[in-house]
């Protein structure tokens, strides 16, 4: 069955026993994958997410022509058409952030850790292809929806409202970086569960960081808040990877991207180290 | 070949492991036994490289789990049946893992016609009875047809015919030549199959003896049994 390399007669057990070589991040890797393509839960979520964020980017487009005639000049100027078509993408992150989460916490709730880790032993192997994986899968589908999503809410505008291309200066980027921003929150998602280790709590968490934090920094002086929301992830994705007018006091879309890079190198850092030194 | 030597694991302030050590040879199934909370569970959890041992090691085939080459390829385990996600099917958990040991995945099909899930292969594994999630976890400890098999509390919600298949199915395994460790709380289901065991009582070895000889230590075996772990049972409960 198997090639029969380093077959001792002391192991009758087995078909020859064990090939020569051992198990490898790919063999992990596609374990992973086999793991998140099987759930029909992670289907519908990618399902649901695409036509929350197409069917909104489409109707705030839709409803922008309808209000242009009574915009004032200034708000004319600064419309940009590129960052309101990915107004969905707020609620795209958080079934990012979901998934990522779940990918790990259902181990843990459904014992499947016990299965995961007697066939992949190695802890901090495990955890970065889990999270290779998911970032990998994430980005993919992030970004045939980003581009789905530009497309299909630019095609809701007309004359006199101006409609972007991806030749706009600009756009292709911030679409690019739509896509990526959903695979880097898989990837907090994905520490965050590491850390965490309870669904309800990580998720909890989470939101409490994308979608309460900018508003927690409301009660300060407007030049704590212009010092500070720049870097929370939400805004990031608004301000800085999206916007093709440039908006005051935000990162540049490369900074912003670095930023959140940095974000998730630093959670799912922790969470593999944790996995590593802590009883499954 | 498994290994343990002055094992010792605590939880908090609860010493679940003492300094146990014994070893676990090839060829015959080794019945491993404990009233409850004994211990046995923790050891095979220490064993497999799920908790860090406080003291002393675990070994199979002379190395620790974390450092074996092919680990579903030497070692089959079956800690708690439901080891899966209720949302996959029984066939899709077992490529999965059959995937990260480079196991080919005609393998999935063999170990599961060898524990009769072939038919509901195709099902959420959520929707399995308990019996049937126990085969499912035989199956996925028979998947690289490895050498050392280790079984927490096999016969759980399996019928009779279960239990009886599973004892064929362990023995048959053991007379190949393979190590066999199961555990159980009850002497009666591992009696017919073991010879070797281990017995243990508040995380300390009670004795390592043989199926025969605690036999011939009392009218019946039950009765040894309950002897030899009578001082380390941790919950009584009264018969009126």
């Amino acid at each position: 069955m198997t090639s029969a390399v380093g077959t001792t007669t002391t192991r009758p057990g087995g078909p020859g026993g064990a090939p020569s070589g051992h198990y490898r991040f790919r063999g992990i890797a596609r374990m992973e994958w086999i793991k998140l393509r099987s759930l029909r839960s992670v289907r519908w979520t990618a399902l649901g997410t695409a036509v929350i964020m197409i069917g909104l980017g489409m109707l705030v487009l839709h409803l922008a022509v309808a209000r242009w005639g009574h915009m004032s000049r200034a708000d004319q100027r600064i419309f940009d058409p590129v960052n309101n078509g990915f107004t969905g993408l707020a609620l795209a992150q958080l079934a990012a952030a979901a998934v990522g989460v779940l990918a790990v916490t259902s181990e843990y709730s459904s014992g499947m850790i016990r299965a995961t880790l007697a066939a992949a032993p190695g802890r901090v192997r495990l955890a970065l292809a889990k999270a290779a994986v998911l970032a990998a899968a994430v980005l993919l589908i992030g970004e045939v929806l980003a581009f789905v999503t530009f497309f299909a809410s630019e095609a809701m505008l007309h004359a006199p409202v101006p409609r972007a291309t991806l030749a706009t200066p600009g756009a292709l980027r911030a679409v690019v970086l739509a896509g990526a921003y959903l695979a880097l929150i898989a990837l907090i998602g994905v520490g965050a569960g590491l850390i965490i280790r309870h669904s309800a709590a990580a998720i909890t968490t989470l939101c409490v960081v994308i979608l309460l934090l900018p508003a927690l920094t409301l009660p300060f002086s407007t030049s704590v808040q212009h010092a500070t929301q720049k870097f929370l992830p939400e805004i990031i994705a608004e301000n800085s990877l999206t916007a093709v007018k440039p908006i005051p006091y935000s990162l540049t879309p490369w900074m912003g991207l670095a930023v959140l890079m940095l974000y998730a190198a630093v959670v799912v850092g922790a969470g593999t180290w944790l996995l590593a030194r802590r009883d499954a | 070949m498994i290994a343990v030597q002055g094992l010792t694991k605590r939880y908090g302030r609860t010493t679940a492991v003492d300094r146990l050590s014994f070893e676990v040879r090839p060829g015959q199934v080794t019945g491993f036994l404990g009233p409850n909370g004994a211990g046995k569970s923790t050891t095979m959890r220490v064993i497999m490289g799920l908790d860090a041992a406080d003291g002393g090691r675990a070994t199979v085939g002379g190395r620790a789990y974390q450092q074996l080459r092919w680990p579903l390829r030497e070692v089959g385990a079956m800690l708690e049946a439901r080891s899966f996600h209720p949302g996959r099917t029984g066939r899709s958990h077992l490529r999965a893992l059959a995937a990260s040991n480079d196991i080919p995945a005609a393998r999935v099909e063999e170990v599961l016609d060898v524990v009769g899930l072939s038919a509901v292969a195709g099902r959420r594994a959520g929707t399995y009875s308990l019996g049937m999630a126990q085969r499912l976890g035989v199956a996925a400890a028979l998947l690289g047809d490895p050498g050392v098999l280790l079984l927490d509390e096999p016969v759980n919600g399996l019928d009779p015919e279960g239990i009886r298949w599973i004892r064929g199915l362990l023995g048959g395994l053991a007379a190949q030549g393979r190590t066999v460790f199961v555990s159980s709380h009850l002497i009666s289901e591992i009696a017919q199959a073991a010879g070797p065991l281990v017995v243990i009582g508040q995380g300390r070895l009670l004795a390592q003896t043989t199926v025969t000889e605690l036999s011939r230590q009392a009218a019946s075996l039950e009765d040894a049994f309950l002897d030899l772990t009578s001082a380390s049972v941790a919950y009584h409960g009264r018969m009126s």
